[in-house]
Formats: structure tokens, C-alpha cells, sequence
């Protein structure tokens, strides 16, 4: 489980940066990257928030 | 029940104001890491790197002055802060009551307080621009001093309530807060600005440097703005916060620290706080005036929000609230020195309410630059007079800790070389024109010297 919500984070982590060099490539469009940045965050935080993790 | 056990919580925060950190609360070095990173990167961090923009910094100016400023802060950090505060492992105002006296330290800490108040509060004056995107409310102008009107001012009560309750649960929930925030911050600053180089006219890397001279760090400041060099730049980057390091208000934080080497935490700060994120900050604001034709409105809110979406504003408003915490956090530490019986959260709720009244004026943010040199600068006299005592006064013969060894209330020597040498670097910035970001430096020595002779002179009577 543990291992299973650190991966969730991670992959929220990358999809806060990774994305914008897809539109920096001009791969994807400046909007979409911003959807993806906010799912990053949900990913990144929600975790952390809801099991108090350390 | 929810608040019977809010108030026992409250009772226990135990921050050892008075007492060296046990063993058994020392923190490694990965700890101070993401401490430092994230208190670095902070709201002043969407502030700072705009006004360089503003103040005309150049591209190469700009890249070599932080690289070579940010070291030398490192550098005093680690050898000039962390190795009294592991020995000592008290707080810069328990230290500074031994050496200068209760009612000495009592004068410097409601100062230091309120310089603390002055920059949480521009703090979450930047929170709050993120927080009245929604609202749409007006935002400032570079060039003003006072609030815009009634909107601002209930935005900011609301985020300075929130930012005052989260600090006062203690030092322990703003390190987890900030450490978790940490890393995302950072990606979301460099996400922002790598998605909007295109709009600038970056297509591809080798286009990066062309594009920052002659689009974003152009050398040529803003209408009503002063010109910043390559020499403003270290300087500033080193003594921004000078409060922190030369100062040595950062004794509080370090005193946890295992080892002095925890002092080289703070690069994670520097550059990716003051490094990245301020070169980030300064390519979203030059889009931001290309887009809106040089308007001088000033809000970080809106600007990452329109780079970054949701996301960009949620950074605004976190950046704001991880610096925020731990500086009303030290803030309630220098009074907590003064009134030693009242209970940190309730020292911590006075601080919180003078910040949020602080926060009503723009004029805190637009200038920010300056004032958080004066901060630095006012600070620092205190830290040369700990450094000496500490390490020179017991080779050459005199006292350290002069008040606690002689019961003094008011140590003089300090009292002149704290006002000495602040006269000395006015004098010198009026005659010379010197500016504040350049008078740290020879003001330090300034106060070296002056509390060497003055101690001499005022320690004769003792030696009689």
C-alpha cells in the first residue's frame, strides 16, 4: 500500500513537469498542459493528505 | 471535543525557548533540506524575480550575480550560523539575553518581531492576489502604497487567519507542511516558465539566451524603476537574508540540527528558492508585460495563473503560506523572549494579527527589495556582536556573556555597536550614495570593531 501511494505521488510529481515540455516541444497545447498540472497536484498532495503520510 | 483537544494540543507545543534542544529532537540533514527549500521557495520568490525584471537586470548579470551570491550566502550559513548552533543549541534570544542583557534583547526582539510581521506579511499579501483571482478584485499597481479597497483587505484578513492558526500548532506541523510542498513548488515555477518560453519566442534551447537578453532580462528597467547591476544582484542574493545567516536569527532553526554541516541545507534553498525560482518568476512577469504592453499592475496571483491555470495559483498561495508560517513562527520566538510566561500560541495569534494588518499594504510587496535589505541590515549588528563573543572574546582576554556572568540587565558595548554601526552605514549611504544593498558588508566589520573597542572600554571596570 505504501509502495502503491508513493508511485501515485511520483507519477503526480512528473505530471506536473513533464507536460510542459510537451507544449514547449509544441506536442501538446498550453490548456491541456494546465489540466495536467492540476491532476499532478491532486496526485501529488492527496495521498500525503488523506493518509497522514510521512 | 474538537476543541478541548485543539486547546490540550495547545498547551503542549514545547519549543525550548529557554532551554538547549534535547538529543532526542535533533534533526539530520535531509530534514533542514526541505526545510530550507521549501521556506526558499515562497511567495517572495513570484515577487523577487519579477522586480529584477523591473530594475532592468541583464540576462548574464542576472545568472552570474545569483550563482556567486547565493554561495557566499550558503558559505554563512554554514560557517558563520550552524557552528554556535549546535554548541549552544538555544535560540538567538536566550543567546543574545546572556551576552546583552534582558532589557537589551528585550529592544531587539520587538524590533526583529516586527520585521518578522513586515515580511510574513508581504507574504500573504501574495497569497492573497492568488486568492482574489475568482473575485476578481483589483490588483496593485507597482508604484502603490496603500490597499485598493475593501475586497483586498477581507482577502487578506481571511489568509492571515489561516496562515496564523496553522502556526500557532508549532514548529512541527510547518516543517511537515513545507516538506511535502516543497518539490512540487519548485516543478510547478519551472513547469510554468518552460511552457510559456515559446510564447516568447524560445523554439528551441540554443534560442534560450538571445531570447532572455532581449525579451525578458533586457538591462532596461521599467518606467520610475532603478537600474540593477551584476553587483546589486550578488549582493542582494547573499543579503536577503542576512537576518538569517549573518545575523543569526537562524540559530532557532539550526539549534536542531545533528550537525553543523546542516548549514549546507540551506543551497537547497538557494538554489532552487532563490536560483530557479526566481529566473521562473522573471520569464512569466516578462511575458506578462509583453502580453500587456508594460502595465505596471504587480499581482503574482494572476500571473501564474495565467501561465500554470489552477495550478500556478495554488502555488502562489502555498508558496505564500511556507515562508509565512515559519516566520510568524520565529516572529512569536523574539517575543515569546520578552514575555517568557505566556503560551507560544497565544504570543503566536498577537504576531499573526499585526502580520495580517501589515498585509492590508501593497506597498510591502513593491518594496520588497529594499525592505527586505533594511530587515537584513537593522539584524545584523546583533549577529556580529554573538559571533565575536563567541569566538574571539575568549582569546583575547574578555568577557563572553557578559551580562549572564556579571547579572547585567543592559550590556552598553552592545547597545553602541548596535546603534554605531547603523549610524555608520547611514553616514556612509549619504555621503557616498552607497546603496542598501551594498552596506552589509562594511557595516559587519563596522560592528566587529566597534564592539571590540567598546567592550575593552567597557569591561575596565570589572577587571579593576
Amino acid at each position: 500500500m505504501k509502495i502503491l501511494l508513493k508511485l501515485v505521488s511520483m507519477a503526480g510529481l512528473m505530471l506536473t513537469i513533464i507536460p510542459s515540455i510537451g507544449v514547449f516541444y509544441e506536442v501538446i497545447s498550453q490548456e491541456e498542459n494546465k489540466y495536467f498540472m492540476l491532476i499532478g497536484t491532486l496526485l501529488w498532495f492527496g495521498p500525503k493528505i488523506i493518509f497522514k503520510e510521512k | 471535543m474538537l476543541l478541548e483537544k485543539l486547546s490540550a494540543h495547545l498547551e503542549e507545543v514545547k519549543e525550548y525557548e529557554r532551554e538547549p534542544v534535547p538529543a532526542s529532537r535533533w534533526r539530520g540533514f535531509k530534514s533542514f533540506l526541505g526545510m530550507y527549500a521549501g521556506e526558499h521557495t515562497a511567495g517572495t520568490e513570484f515577487v523577487i524575480g519579477p522586480l529584477f525584471v523591473a530594475h532592468g537586470a541583464g540576462a548574464m548579470d542576472l545568472i552570474l550575480g545569483l550563482l556567486l551570491g547565493n554561495f557566499l550566502a550558503v558559505l554563512s550559513w554554514a560557517f558563520i550560523c550552524a557552528p554556535i548552533a549546535v554548541r549552544e543549541r538555544v535560540t538567538l534570544y536566550y543567546l543574545l539575553e546572556k551576552i546583552c542583557g534582558k532589557h537589551l534583547t528585550n529592544a531587539y526582539n520587538l524590533v526583529n518581531a516586527l520585521m518578522f510581521c513586515f515580511l510574513a506579511g508581504s507574504m500573504i499579501a501574495v497569497s492573497a492576489t492568488a486568492i482574489g483571482i475568482p473575485f476578481n478584485i483589483p490588483m496593485a499597481k507597482l508604484t502603490d502604497w496603500l490597499p485598493s479597497g475593501l475586497p483586498w483587505i477581507i482577502i487578506v484578513v481571511l489568509v492571515g487567519a489561516v496562515t496564523t492558526f496553522v502556526a500557532t500548532l508549532g514548529y512541527d506541523k510547518v516543517e511537515k507542511f513545507s516538506t511535502i510542498a516543497a518539490p512540487w513548488m519548485i516543478l510547478v515555477f519551472l513547469a510554468a516558465a518552460i511552457a510559456v518560453l515559446p510564447e516568447l519566442g524560445v523554439k528551441n534551447w540554443g534560442d534560450f539566451f538571445q531570447v532572455a537578453q532581449d525579451k525578458i532580462w533586457t538591462g532596461k528597467p521599467l518606467a520610475g524603476q532603478s537600474k540593477f547591476t551584476f553587483w546589486h544582484i550578488l549582493f542582494f542574493a547573499w543579503f536577503c537574508n542576512m537576518a538569517m545567516h549573518i545575523g543569526m536569527a537562524d540559530l532557532s532553526i539550526l539549534r536542531y540540527a545533528k550537525k553543523w554541516t546542516a548549514g549546507f541545507a540551506s543551497a537547497g534553498g538557494m538554489y532552487v528558492g532563490h536560483y530557479i525560482a526566481w529566473l521562473a518568476s522573471g520569464i512569466l512577469y516578462a511575458l506578462f508585460l509583453q502580453q500587456s504592453n508594460e502595465n505596471l499592475e504587480f499581482a503574482p496571483g494572476p500571473v501564474a495563473y495565467s501561465a500554470a491555470g489552477i495550478t500556478g495559483a495554488l502555488c502562489v498561495i502555498i508558496a505564500g503560506w511556507t515562508t509565512a508560517n515559519p516566520t510568524i513562527y520565529r516572529a512569536g520566538l523574539a517575543l515569546q523572549a520578552i514575555m517568557p510566561k505566556a503560551k507560544t500560541w497565544k504570543i503566536t495569534l498577537i504576531v499573526g494579527s499585526i502580520t495580517t494588518l501589515a498585509a492590508c499594504f501593497p506597498a510591502l510587496v513593491m518594496q520588497l527589495l529594499d525592505f527586505v535589505a533594511l530587515y537584513g541590515l537593522i539584524l545584523m549588528p546583533m549577529g556580529a556582536i554573538i559571533f565575536i563573543d563567541y569566538w574571539l572574546f575568549p582569546r583575547i582576554g574578555l568577557q563572553s556573556n557578559l551580562a549572564a556572568a556579571k547579572n547585567l540587565t543592559f550590556n552598553v558595548a552592545a547597545l553602541i555597536t548596535w546603534l554605531g554601526s547603523l549610524l555608520a552605514c547611514y553616514l556612509i549611504a549619504k555621503t557616498t550614495g552607497l546603496e542598501i544593498f551594498f552596506l552589509g558588508l562594511p557595516g559587519w566589520f563596522l560592528a566587529v570593531l566597534i564592539y571590540i573597542i567598546s567592550s575593552y572600554m567597557y569591561q575596565k571596570k570589572w577587571s579593576k
